[in-house]
This record gives C-alpha cells, structure tokens and sequence, in this order.
C-alpha cells in the first residue's frame, strides 16, 4: 500500500472534536468522589472516537456505499428469503405508541402493544395450523432452542425422561444439531433418500423410545417438498415423538399447505423471511414458536392474554419452560410483520407462496441446461444446482458466486445443503419481476460460457468491487479482532 | 393482486408456459391433497397501504408513550436521548436490507462497522476481544455461564439476586436444559453478599455473575469477588450498563474473564422491549470458546485493508452439534446503531451522558427524601437509578402519578417480597430539573 488506509472512524479521531451538544447541568453539582467512591472508578476515559457532526454521517455514509442490500438489487440467496421489504412497515414500527415505549410500563397503558402481539399470535397461529404462538424468540435459531426445550418439557412432564434424542436429516441447516445441544439432546442424523426426502427405511430404524422428537424442514434446503410427510408424522408419533416443523422454508407453502395439518406439533417461524421484515446485515430478526394445543402449557412466560378489561401478560404458567429472552421479544420486527399480513390477507400470503414456487421453477427451467441439477423434479420456493460440471472445467462454485459480484448481483447461498456436492441455492422470492429474472439468468449462462471458453478469468473474480478477494485464512490464523493505534 | 408481486398475470402465464405447465397448481403436485388448505385462511381483509396507516396508527394510538409522559422507570431499560444522527444512518437501505455478510467483498460496510463496534465494546469494557453481539442482554449472560462451564468443565453458576431478575430467570432456562446449576446468593445493603458467596464458593463453581450497577442501582465491588473467585479457579462474568463505563471501574480493570450488558441504552429506541443487542467481550484466553459472530481484519488479494466473518469454526455452520453455541446471527442493525451512538457522542459526550445520569439521580434521591415519604432502602452508592422505601403503597402511588402524565419507578415488590414498599427510580440525561421537581412536587401533593 502506497498510501496509508486511515478510513477506520479511530482514526479519523481528532482529540477535542465532538459530534454532539448536550445541556448543562441544570441541578446543583456534586464531586464526583462525593458520590462515588475513588476506587469504583476508572482511571482513563475509553478511547471513543472524536469526531465532528459530519464526519460521522460521511463516515457511515460511507460505509452503507460499501454494502449491498435488497433495495441495490436482486439477492438470490438461497433459504434466507431476500423478498423486499415494505417502507410502510418501517414507518409503523417507528410510530411513538410502538417505538417509544416502556416494556414495564402499567398495562393499561400498553393496551395497543399487547393486541398486536396477541393478533399476531392468532394470525400466526392460524397460518401455522398451531394452537398459541410465543412472539419471544429473537431469531430463527433461536426459535428452534425454545421449541425443543418444549418438547423436552412436554416429556419430562409425563414422566418419560428417556427421550434424550432428536432425529435430524443430513440436509438440515447447521443451527437444527447446534440448537438440539443447547436443549440438551443428543443428535441422531436421518439420511435423505434418491428424491431429496427423508428415508423411510432409515427413518423406521431410527425409532425407538429414547426418540423426543424428528426437526424437519419442509420444503427442505433441496426447495423440495416431502411428499411422504403424512407418512413420516405417523411414524414418529406412532412411537411417541413429536415433529418439529423448522419454518425457513415457509415462503413456499403460506396459505396453500399448514404445518399443523401435515401432523407438526410446535413450528417456528422467521419473521425476517416470509414475513418480510428487514434482515438489518444479520438481524434482528424474530423467530415466534407456535405449538398444538397440548404444548401451550410449556410455551415461554409470559403469555398474552385477554379478559373483559383488556390485554395482560400471563405470568402464572407453571409448566412454562421459563423465559428465553429479557421481556417479550423483538417487538418492534413483530410490528412490521404484523403490517406486512394485514396488507397482504389471505389471497396475497397464498399469491406469495405461489408466484415464490413460479419465480423459482422458472429459473430452474431455464437454467437447467447450464448447470447440473441433482434431483429432476418441480422445485418449490428455491433450486439447488451443481457446479459439478463447471468445477471439472476448472471453476469452482466459489468462483461463480465471485463472478456474479461483478455483475451486479447478489450470489446465492453455496456451498449447502452438504448433500450436493458444489452446491448453490438459488431463492429468487416473489418480489422479483420476470425481467429481473431474465437478466440473472442471463448472467448465470453467460458465466457458464466463460468458464467454458476461460475459467481463469471466473476464478480472479470479482474485478469491480471495493476490495476483492479477502484472505480468510489469514484471519483466522493471525485474528485481528478489534483495532490497535 | 399484491402490490409487492411484480408479475402480471400474462407475464405469469408466459413463465409457466415456458416451464411445460398450464397453471401454478401444477407446480405444488408434491403437496399431499390431504395436507393441503381447502379454504382461505381467516385472516383480516388485506388493508391498502393508507387503510394500513391508519389502521397502525390507531394501534399505536392505544397505547401511552414516553414523549407524552415523564418516565421515571428504568429496570433495564432506560430513556435515554437518541442523537438524530443514529436514526438518519440506520435508516440507509444499504445497512438494514442486507443479509448477514457471508459475502464480504460486497458487505463491507456492515463488516466494518461491526469491526468498530467490536473495538468500541472492548475500550468500554477494558476486555481483549469481542463479538458482533447477541439478541439481548440477558440472552448475553445466559450464554456467558454457558460458555464459563464449558471453559472450566464445572457446573455450577453462582448468581446473586440483585441480578437483573429477566436475566436470571433467563439463565434459568438455559442452565435447566444445558446441564448446569444456578445456585442463588443473598443480598445485604442493596449489594452482593460477598460472605454468602465465600460459603457458596465450591470445586463446582464455574463462574460468579455480577451485574454493576446492580438490578437496584447499586455499584458493587467487583474486585473483590474476582480475588476470590480466581483463588477458586472460578471465572467472573460482568453484566454493566455501557453508559456508565465512561465512569465507572470496567469488568476489565477489576480483572472479570468476561464481560456482558444489555446495549439499549447506546441508541435504542425502548420499543416495547426489542429489538435490543446484548454485547459479550471476553479475556483473550477465552477468545476461541466465545460464541456468536466474530469480524476479523485481513487484506485482499491487492494489499488492501478488509473484514471478514472469522473464526467460524466455533460455529453451528461447521461445527452442528459441537458449536460453541447455536446462535447464527447477531442483532447487526442494533449493534451499528450502538457504534453509532457511540462515534456520535464521542469519549467526552459519553462521559457528559454518565455524569448528567448521575448528577440528576443524586439530585432527585436527595429532594425525594426530603419530602419525608421516602427513606433510602440502601447506603451503597449508586449511578442513575436508586431504590427507596415508601411509606405508602406505592401501587398506589404510581397509579395517582400516571394521572398526573408521570411513569412512576418499578415496584420491586413485585419481584422481591422483602421490599414490597420499594421504589425503583432511574433518571436520565433527558430528566430536567423541572421535570424531577415536578415529580416531588407531585408525590408530595399526594
């Protein structure tokens, strides 16, 4: 580097510079040490940065100009549902009666609060096929903890401890094992069969009263559907489990197929997927658990509630797993979520799910011929391809994804489900138009041409972004993890 | 037709004949027909979008806000000011439609700034390293005690009760399904009982939990309990308040091994409460057992300084089941507000920000007092929040300030049966003196 980098905010710091007017002290002042006694303090100050008004808004400016969101174009990203996200739900999570309120306010003062969140939960509840559903969990993974901690509950209730396993498919996503150990259970991993579904055969093996419970992600990380789903449920509560419905994948069935009718017993949902709300570069992000009616008693407390003098929170619930978040979850992703289904109502949620599934057959249809598709079928909201035959002529899926950097899009998710060997996933969601559509295809054939005629030129992208290919490794092996002057 | 589904009904019909099929049902033929919806979900009619202004207005409408009430209620969530600079730069499409940054040569302005908020957090908290963030504060503490047994190989946590009772009962949770103990310890004088904890203290004791200021407003000695948790080979977890780091000791100088907080007060909207961001900043022997997203500096190809997600073999992605935790996400949008917040008021506005909180609290306790309804339930001193002890009930008390447009303090008695006449008050930089005047004036009229 010939010039040296100072872009850091640390180092645009100018001692003495400020970026903020407060008031004066309006009340008599006191020392310090007359408060606090000297050894409670801190020597120094902490080194915040020191900067003007203008410097930090042309800073994080800045930074934004670095960053690519849904709004900059398409983003195709395969399971985590880029759809667009409504202005209008923004404006309403920022009105002052959501916004600027105190989680312990009195409750007849957060009767507006309350209905929202006791709507929500019947509205999702219904979309679900469940009986209640728990807004308290902050994210999809985090949904996943919460719903098996109540399968466990629902267990241990009835005096049956044995049940210390949970099934998992080997296409699941990586959270589904990681959240079953968080909860406390062993994993059992359920192989796929030539179709992309569960085995049968492998999933009756599998079976056995130490059995708590199957995680299934229906439509799966393949975007297909199992078609055995009916027969699945019965096997699993034939020996006394229960099924787990991981809700990812939902964009694709919404108003047209509910988990509760394919024999699920709790199922979460992510908000900031089908139900639009922004995914803010890695959250927040919400992710309710519904549940049938025999597992409300183990939900997380409080549960809303209401009688003939309004809403309130229902803290006597001795079954309740507990708490598994500080007050009642993110409120303000549940508010444009809220907005999001009471704009769209029943024809538009089942509309979502049904131009998803178009949106995404199309490009499978037209991408097919490029790029090899490992299972022959109708795809639901997303297609998984196979870089296989590009890697072989010497570019991998990695460099693909790079080399759609430099034309404009977002890559879709690589590299998974594990199952696929060079995987991608394409999600192209029901907010796109058919000419956006065209002009990816356009560019995923195009790279196919490249890598055919000059895989090199693939493996150096991407040419046009700000920086270009980072060096992971070395982060990792020599972490730098926060700056140093 | 929505209005977020850009494809004409023809253009539809084009897609589908192109694919080989005559209408979209075709495509859900995997669906079982006994699993499929014979009707239309009952949901309310679909509103347009000033039908929905309304409608959401008048939701909001229903319930009380803090600019139309003086809030005095803290308990973990507090009122601070909010810098219009913060919402103008988290409101760029840029930052809140992105995904997670698993593409780095085009996320690196989340990357970024998570990589400043990373150092922001660590200079604040006096540790060595920290994450992107966790879903909240006391998600953060859970985790924290998760991750100490796991470190030390024991299995019991010591907690006080004057830890925030949302966290511990959050901990709860987590411990009862994780394996691991939660051994409550006493009180005394508003503060941590440092000789219960001795008797507590045991071969089992993975780690001590603190929060300073504690759930009452007091400032606890953390030194202490570190000399005496490390003679033990335990380790000790910090739950602060990041405001009043620009003051007080940090979980760092006083040698805690890790370091957590809820992070709404560094420019959160109080929102019901969430979305907030818990922060988590560790010593760096334990950098490699955290959880959570890390950013990482490194170069590109050219030379150039870049951000990357690293150390992501801690991870539920890699490691399923063997992850240090399964969290996959950070609460990244409320963590560029807190880095926000923080370039925006800058080492000497946040330092202004504490000692306002504290001047006024200290003003307030003293008129509050001085109205003879009130004693101080404790001596131990305290930063922006302090209980007292009402000689009314203060039920009661709160429901005549709410008419008078006042959110009185938290009634403690609700948790705490011991203090059922306590009142908890927090004053903020946004408190005037009018405003503290008022409520004496107020309360003393009652």
């Amino acid at each position: 580097m010939s010039k040296k980098d100072k872009s850091l905010i640390f180092e645009m710091s100018v001692p003495g510079r400020r970026a903020i007017s407060l008031p004066e002290c309006d009340v008599p002042s006191v020392e310090l040490s007359d408060m606090i006694p000297g050894k409670l303090l801190r020597d120094t100050a902490p080194e915040l940065p020191e900067v003007g008004e203008i410097d930090a808004v042309r800073h994080y400016t800045k930074l934004s100009q670095m960053n690519y969101g849904v709004d900059s174009g398409f983003y195709p990203l395969g399971s985590c549902t880029m759809k667009y996200n409504p202005k209008v739900n923004e404006d309403a999570a920022r009105m002052d009666g959501f916004a600027k309120v105190h989680p312990y306010q009195p409750v007849e003062t957060v009767q507006g609060c309350l209905e929202l969140l006791y709507q929500t939960d019947r509205m999702l509840s219904e979309i679900t096929g469940m009986e209640r559903v728990s807004l308290q969990p902050a994210a999809g993974a985090h949904g996943e903890v919460t719903g098996l901690m109540i399968i466990k509950a629902y267990h241990n209730n009835r005096g049956d401890y044995k049940r210390n396993k949970i099934i998992i498919p080997d296409s699941a996503h990586g959270t589904n094992p990681a959240s079953a150990s968080v909860a406390g259970f062993d994993m059992v991993e359920v192989k796929s069969d030539d179709r992309g579904g569960v085995d049968i055969d492998a999933l009756k093996s599998l079976m056995s009263d130490e059995i708590a419970g199957l995680m299934l992600t229906n439509p799966n990380t393949l975007g297909l559907f199992d078609e055995n789903i009916e027969a699945i449920a019965e096997i699993v509560h034939a020996s006394g489990g229960l099924l787990y419905y991981d809700g990812a994948n939902a964009n694709a069935i919404v108003g047209i197929s509910r988990p509760g009718d394919m024999g699920f017993d709790v199922v979460h949902l992510n908000l900031h997927k089908t139900f639009s709300t922004p995914h803010g570069g890695g959250g927040p992000g919400s992710g309710p658990v519904g549940v049938k009616k025999e597992l409300v008693p183990f939900l997380p407390r409080p549960v809303i509630e209401h009688n003939e003098s309004g809403y309130f929170l229902d803290y006597k619930r001795p079954l309740s797993i507990g708490k598994v978040r500080s007050f009642y979850g993110n409120f303000g992703v549940v508010v444009k979520a809220y907005a999001y289904i009471c704009s769209l109502g029943a024809d538009g949620l089942r509309e979502v799910a049904q131009v998803a599934v178009l949106n995404a057959n199309y490009i499978m249809h037209k991408l097919k011929g490029y790029y090899n598709l490992p299972f022959e079928r109708a795809c639901m909201h997303e297609v998984v391809f196979s870089g296989q035959r590009q890697k072989d002529l010497g570019a991998s899926t990695l460099d693909i994804a790079k080399r759609l950097l430099d034309y404009g899009y977002h890559p879709p998710t690589i590299y998974f489900p594990l199952i696929v060997k060079e995987s991608f996933m394409i999600e192209p969601t029901e907010t796109e138009s058919k000419e956006t559509l065209d002009e990816f295809i356009n560019a995923m054939i195009q790279i196919s041409k490249e890598i055919e005629e000059d895989p090199e030129k693939v493996k150096g992208a991407p040419y046009t972004t700000n920086v270009l290919r980072l060096d992971e490794a070395k982060a990792a092996r020599e972490p730098k993890l926060k700056h140093t002057p | 037709m929505s209005t977020y589904i850009p494809n004409t009904v023809s253009q539809q019909h084009e897609m589908l004949s192109e694919i080989g099929v005559t209408s979209i049902d075709e495509l859900f033929t995997d669906i079982p027909e006994r699993v499929r919806l014979k009707r239309k979900l009952d949901l309310p009619e679909a509103k347009a979008e000033m039908e929905l202004v309304n409608h959401m207005r008048h939701l909001s409408g229903k319930s009380s806000n803090i600019d139309e009430y003086t809030c005095f209620l803290g308990a973990g969530a507090y009122d601070h000011y909010i810098p219009s600079v913060v919402s103008h730069m988290i409101s760029r499409q840029e930052f809140y439609t992105a995904y997670t940054p698993y593409q780095p040569e085009i996320s690196q302005g989340t990357l970024q700034a998570i990589f400043e908020y990373q150092t922001m957090i660590c200079r604040l908290t006096g540790m060595d390293v920290g994450n992107a963030s966790m879903y909240d504060g006391a998600s953060a503490l859970a985790e924290a005690a998760s991750m100490a047994c796991s470190v030390t190989r024991r299995k019991e946590i010591l907690i006080p009760q004057c830890v925030h009772p949302e966290s511990r009962e959050v901990l709860s949770t987590y411990a009862k399904f994780g394996g691991y103990k939660v051994v409550d310890t006493c009180i005394k004088d508003g503060l941590t009982d440092i000789s219960d904890i001795e008797n507590k203290l045991s071969e089992n004791t993975a780690a001590i939990i603190i929060q300073n200021p504690n759930f009452f407003g007091s400032i606890e000695d953390i030194e202490e309990i570190v000399t005496l948790a490390h003679k033990n080979k335990s380790l000790v977890i910090v739950s602060c308040d990041p405001i009043s780091l620009a003051i007080l000791k940090s979980p760092g100088e006083a040698g805690a091994d890790i370091a957590v907080g809820e992070g709404q007060s560094l420019g959160n909207p109080l929102s019901f409460g969430g979305p907030y961001l818990g922060f988590f900043a560790v010593k760096k022997e334990l950098m490699r057992k955290m959880p959570g997203r890390i950013v990482g500096e490194t170069v590109d190809k050219n030379g150039k300084r870049g951000f990357v997600l690293t150390l992501q073999t801690r991870e539920q992605h890699i490691r399923r089941e063997k992850a240090t935790s399964n969290i996959c996400s950070n609460q990244s949008l409320n963590a560029l507000t807190a880095a926000i917040y923080l370039t925006t008021m800058g080492k000497q506005g946040l330092k202004d920000v504490a000692s306002l909180c504290m001047q006024k609290a200290h003003y307030a306790h003293e008129q509050l007092i001085k109205t003879g309804l009130f004693k101080s339930a404790f001596k131990a001193p305290f930063f922006k929040e302090f209980a007292l002890k009402c000689n009314r009930d203060v039920s009661k008390l709160n429901k005549s300030l709410l008419g008078k447009k006042i959110i009185g303090g938290y009634e403690l008695g609700k948790i705490y049966p011991e203090f059922k006449d306590g009142w908890l008050v927090a004053i903020t930089e946004k408190r005037t003196k009018e405003d503290i005047d008022c409520l004496v004036r107020e309360v003393a009229s009652l």
